[in-house]
């Protein structure tokens, strides 16, 4: 059954200078099998240059349940952005 | 606030939900049933169209043949891999598909008859399920409608090499015009049923589009595709066969009949032209595959165990 075989994240590049970006999951007996059944189900039109295969259960994931307690150190950092500071707009290139 | 009220908000906010997200346990086995069964009618709708690909009239009918098919399998993939994010089992949903648990698009148990069947699949069926597609784009199940984006890339192909493969037997000799018109005939009315049972007759609607999984109603999407495809039968040159088809200028809208939906309820029930023989198939090409399953996790586990040895 090909349910017994594991599953696995599948990440494309589109092009050099991209980021690999997670374009979905298949299942595959090994990372092999895993790479050129990605590429059959999810590059048939050139949509990338570069695969990663990953097994789903190595991905650690932060839980949405935690959410708002998780991301909200960044929340109240609003020095973070630039548009924090106000600067006279006649000054130049800043 | 409780988790009930804060989904419905969610999702009434066109917000997207996404697979570690609390969902009500309905909306869950909606999902699934409704992937699942897009999922296998990718799988079934390769039957219909490989069964020519052996008798293409041309190599370059043959390529476009093999890669059309190919995608229908890649649509297939897409959609399973969405129904795992909800917590479904691949191999279930195969043995579902197989002993009939789980259905699959009617459309997919009439038979092909002749080659202008792969134009007209092309046209009306896929422009029909586009129809029904394009706006499960904006679903608010994210890994639906991330698959569901793909899908309608690759289903523009689809349309586009039916159409083009009619225009060009109406460009040919009397035989070959009479076997498109024969073809529309045969397709015309199954293609209308594609779209599910009346809104009046549709049990799962209103759920569906309170929780936007479903973004417009099956008789919306009926007369969206009627008037759609009219024009582009009168550029072909080819009838629809429906007396009752015409341009309504107060609606804005064309007029046409029901299909026989009581026709529709027996293919739904198992009893069209081409049921058994489309799932004995499947269930023999699963059962046939099984060696290799096998021998590809028997490998697997060598090399591994080889790997182990070696560090």
């Amino acid at each position: 059954m090909s349910s017994s075989w594991p599953l696995w994240e599948v990440f494309v590049r589109g092009k050099r200078g991209l980021n690999h970006v997670h374009v979905g999951s298949l299942h595959a007996p090994d990372a092999e099998m895993a790479l050129r059944n990605a590429r059959d189900v999810y590059t048939r039109r050139n949509e990338g240059v570069s695969i990663w295969v990953v097994p789903a259960a190595a991905i650690t994931a932060s839980s949405p349940d935690e959410k708002d307690p998780f991301f909200a150190p960044s929340g109240d950092k609003v020095y973070r952005h630039p548009t924090f500071y106000s600067i006279p707009e006649d000054v130049p290139h800043l | 606030m409780d988790l009930e009220a804060e989904f419905e908000r969610a999702v009434s906010g066109e917000q997207r939900v996404e697979p570690r997200d609390w969902m009500p346990d309905g909306y869950r086995k909606t999902l699934i049933r409704q992937i699942a069964q897009h999922a296998h009618s990718e799988i079934i709708g390769m039957q219909p169209e490989g069964n020519w690909i052996s008798r293409a009239p041309s190599l370059r009918r043959k390529a476009i043949l093999l890669a059309k098919v190919q995608d229908e399998a890649g649509h297939g993939l897409y959609l399973y891999a969405a129904t795992e994010t909800l917590g479904a089992d691949r191999g279930e949903l195969t043995e579902n598909l197989i002993n009939g648990r789980q259905k699959y698009s009617s459309i997919f148990n009439y038979p092909t008859l002749s080659y202008a069947d792969v134009g007209t699949i092309g046209w009306l069926v896929d422009g029909a399920a586009i129809c029904n597609q394009v706006p499960l784009c904006r679903t608010s199940y994210g890994p639906y409608a991330r698959a569901m984006i793909r899908i309608c890339k690759e289903e523009s192909f689809h349309q586009r090499q039916g159409y083009e493969l009619l225009m060009t037997m109406m460009r040919g000799t009397d035989a070959q015009r009479a076997m498109v018109q024969e073809s529309v005939d045969r397709f015309w009315w199954p293609s209308l049923m594609m779209f599910g049972p009346p809104d009046s007759e549709s049990s799962n609607t209103e759920q569906s589009m309170k929780w936007r999984i479903k973004r417009n109603t099956n008789d919306e999407l009926r007369q969206k595709f009627v008037d759609m495809t009219v024009p582009q039968a009168e550029k072909l040159g080819v009838t629809l066969p429906d007396p009752a088809l015409k341009w309504n200028p107060e609606r804005g809208h064309y007029d046409f009949g029901q299909p026989d939906w009581d026709e529709f309820w027996q293919v739904v029930g198992g009893n069209g032209p081409a049921n058994a023989q489309r799932i004995a198939h499947r269930r023999k090409a699963h059962e046939d595959g099984e060696w290799v399953r096998a021998a590809a996790a028997a490998h697997a586990a060598r090399r591994a165990r080889r790997e182990e040895g070696v560090a």
